[in-house]
């Protein structure tokens, strides 16, 4: 029987107050095996663990158990100070008295006999537990960025600053994303594309970055240091590498009714385009639902006047596989489809716009080429209504579409368009009907406040009801205003309304192929919400701009730059090590079945043929598992589904569980 | 007091702390101007308890029980449940049911609707 130290924390009150720690302490040094227990109020601190280094020495403890916080938050910690005091570092269990204990029990009573059980529990799992050492893995220098908006350029620029290679993955034909197709950015009014058109050409000519446009993420195997990506790069019938980006393709073509997804379908394109002016990479894609060639057979005009000869009708989709010692997952956000919201009119009146439209109507490259104008008649609007929270803050259930979350970008950028529309057309009244106005950052209220007081804008505090188009081709706007406590009626010419912004959708088929974790709202969760928000709690996988929450792009940014960081980290390390809790089979008792490759989700189980025999007649060959160390996670679903009880988890053993669970039920 | 809004919340079935005040009910609500107090008030009178002066206000009456708040608030709270349960809260308070069982059988006619008659007995009844 191995000799156990008990450590129990108070946490200051946080377990202190709802355990009862001496009688914990006291307790557990009457188990058998426990040769020492005692109390502190801080174990985590400095003289916290000095006590339990002492004590492995004084008593020669064989195992240690810190009846704490979850091991989540300090089980490095103590690892770290067993080692010192000359321990295997895997000889430590934590008891989880705080989170699973003090946190959620009221009566003093109760908290201290489970905190006795959980303790109890730790000392018999530790008495079982062996000696591991943690293997090294390489560390693959190069990172992999999906999605190519201000957040993953922003990453990639950081990473191939400090020197390592890293690939941008980027569905559309061109980098840039939502920053190309806004006009101008709060707080400044500067001007987006000519803040954002540096840095994109700053990554087609930085060295250190390749730049795969229209391609998706196909697959991802690997882990932390060492992940294998396969990405594919869609056919876009122009090859890259021939294309001047000239333009004549797209000027000849004779597809002209294609919508323009670059105007979010306001205007049309044709079937032969380059996004927008200033596109990175500057190439040309067939559209292959629209192009005559493509789906008939005929025409060829493109092909004909293409004096580069880049054409190419034949090409195929075609795959890039590729090692990543990291990957930043930053796949950004769409505003959510508000068809369902029918008092609002979106699908009625052609007048009745997104915000994100309305970007594109204030932009000189937009459908109206930057003027103010109403798209049914094109006509200037004289009275303009914004609606805010349009699918924000809505419980789950009242449009079947809404949000619960607010989307943190539209109060600003609400604020400045109605500016904008203020300063340009000095004549046109505004108003914006609000529910709360929410302007937390630098300069940001004094933004806001600006377009009340200098501009004239009317905020009006209450929620527009009803958007009702009328005969003369106005809107009537019915709303309420709650603090003259009356039913107000704006006659209309154009209303904007602010949409709720929702994750991409790309981002859950990719959290699946990366096993990151996401929330219900389908954005990544982060490895902690407070002290660690730009990693996922997947080793490895980071997260960058608003595939983890909304954000405005100044925060985007600095996101951006610290997820890079987090990233040149791992790279400039030669190797990791890895975690030594891993399966391994018995292979006495393996049958070969392949019940737990099939399970194993990292592909970490492979079969080989083992020659078994013992005397000299006959051999005897047997198929049996064998586990690469390197690649397994200790996810323990092997253990599980193996039905001859072959595999077990090192640290995690079958025999190990069994002793928690007599220990709770004694 | 405090039993009325016991009474109405209990009757409505509606928590008006799910409000967060936008004012979308009365903004989209058509019989607004005549109602002395408007479906965002109703919410939060409720909440505050003040159900005597809603009692008393004409406001239960001229509420048509159109349900465009309850359509098209985001939180869903549900108002014109709280308007109907304010008018229950009436009924009971005047001591007496207004329809009694015993007039049923003579009133009926073959078109009228099963329905009717339930709701009639949940308007008109303690």
């Amino acid at each position: 029987m191995l000799r156990i130290g008990v450590f129990v924390c108070h946490c200051g009150t946080n377990i202190a107050g709802t355990v009862d720690v001496k009688a914990v302490a006291e307790t557990l040094g009457k188990e058998p095996a426990v040769v020492f227990s005692t109390d502190y109020p801080y174990m985590c601190s400095e003289a916290g663990q000095n006590i339990i280094k002492d004590a492995i020495k004084e008593y020669q403890l064989e195992g240690v158990v810190v009846c704490s916080c979850s091991p989540r938050m300090h089980e490095a910690t103590f690892r770290k100070a067993v080692a010192a005091a000359g321990l295997n570092p895997y000889m430590l269990e934590v008891a989880n008295i705080r989170e699973q204990c003090s946190w959620i029990h009221k009566d003093m009573a109760e908290g201290t006999a489970k905190a006795i059980v959980l303790g109890r529990t730790a000392v018999a799992k530790v008495q079982l537990n062996a000696p591991l050492t943690a293997g090294e893995s390489p560390v693959v220098k190069r990172a992999l960025v999906i999605g190519g908006g201000i957040a993953g350029i922003q990453t990639a620029l950081d990473i191939a600053e400090a020197g390592y290679p890293v690939d941008i993955v980027e569905k559309e034909p061109t980098i840039g994303g939502k920053m190309t197709q806004i006009d101008k950015t709060f707080p400044t009014l500067d001007c987006s594309s000519c803040i954002l058109t540096p840095k994109m050409v700053e990554c087609a000519q930085n060295e250190n970055i390749t730049i795969y446009s229209y391609s998706e993420v196909e697959a991802v195997t690997g882990f932390v240091g060492n992940f294998s990506v396969k990405i594919r790069r869609k056919a876009r019938f122009v090859d890259e590498d021939k294309c001047t980006g000239c333009g004549a393709c797209t000027e000849k073509c004779p597809v002209k009714n294609a919508p323009d997804a670059y105007n979010l379908g306001l205007s049309n394109r044709h079937a032969a385009y380059i996004p927008f002016a200033q596109a990175i990479p500057n190439v040309a894609v067939l559209d292959k639902e629209r192009c005559i060639k493509l789906t008939k057979g005929k025409c060829g005009l493109c092909s004909t006047v293409c004096s580069a000869g880049a054409i190419d009708y034949e090409q195929q989709d075609s795959f890039v596989e590729e090692k990543y010692g990291a990957i930043v997952a930053a796949t950004g956000y769409n505003p959510i489809n508000i068809d369902g919201y029918d008092e609002f009119a979106y699908s009625q009146s052609k007048d009745v716009v997104t915000s994100l439209e309305f970007e594109r109507i204030l932009k000189a490259d937009g459908p109206t080429e930057g003027h103010l104008a109403r798209l049914s008649d094109g006509k200037q609007p004289k009275t303009i209504v914004f609606v805010q929270c349009v699918g924000s803050r809505e419980s789950g259930s009242a449009h079947g579409c809404g949000k619960e979350y607010c989307s943190k970008i539209c109060c600003m950028y609400t604020a400045k368009h109605a500016m904008l529309c203020r300063e340009k057309y000095p004549d046109t009244d505004v108003y914006v009907f609000y529910i709360d106005v929410r302007t937390p950052g630098k300069n940001y209220d004094e933004f806001y406040r600006r377009a009340v007081e200098q501009y004239g804008v009317h905020y009006i505090k209450g929620m527009v009801g009803k958007v009702a188009p009328q005969a003369d081709g106005t809107l009537d706007v019915q709303a309420s205003d709650l603090i003259s406590n009356e039913q107000l009626h704006v006659k209309a010419d154009m209303v904007v309304l602010a949409a709720a912004i929702e994750p991409d959708k790309s981002a859950r088929p990719l959290a699946t192929m990366l096993t990151a974790s996401m929330d219900t709202n389908d954005f990544f969760t982060e490895a902690h919400a407070k002290l660690r928000p730009v990693e996922s709690p997947t080793a490895g996988v980071f997260l960058s701009g608003v595939c983890q929450g909304p954000k405005d792009i100044p925060e985007t940014v600095a996101q951006a730059g610290a997820a890079a960081s987090k990233v040149i980290g791992l790279l400039a390390k030669d190797k990791l090590s890895c975690n030594p809790c891993v399966a391994h089979s018995n292979e006495m008792k393996c049958n070969g079945c392949s019940s737990c490759a099939n399970v194993c989700p990292y592909g970490a189980i492979t079969y080989e043929d083992k020659d078994f025999s013992r005397r000299k007649d006959g051999t005897m060959m047997r198929r049996v598992a064998s586990v690469n160390e390197a690649v397994c996670q200790g996810c323990g679903a092997c253990t599980v589904a193996c039905p001859s009880g072959a595999m077990d988890l090192k640290g995690f053993a079958t025999s190990q569980i069994m002793a928690e669970v007599d220990a709770i039920c004694k | 007091m405090a039993d009325y809004k016991e009474l109405v919340l209990t009757a409505s079935g509606v928590n008006p702390l799910k409000c967060m005040r936008c004012g979308k009910c009365s903004g989209t609500c058509p019989s607004y101007d005549a109602m002395e107090y408007h479906p965002h008030q109703f919410v939060y009178m409720v909440e505050k308890g003040d159900i005597e002066k809603l009692m008393e206000s004409k406001s239960i009456y001229t509420c048509l029980s159109c349900f465009a708040c309850v359509e098209r608030c985001p939180r869903d709270v549900e108002p014109a449940k709280l308007v109907e349960a304010v008018r229950l809260a009436v009924i009971r308070q005047q001591g007496k049911n207004h329809l009694k069982s015993e007039q049923i059988p003579d009133m009926v006619d073959e078109e009228l609707p099963q329905q009717a008659i339930v709701s009639a007995f949940r308007k008109y009844s303690k």
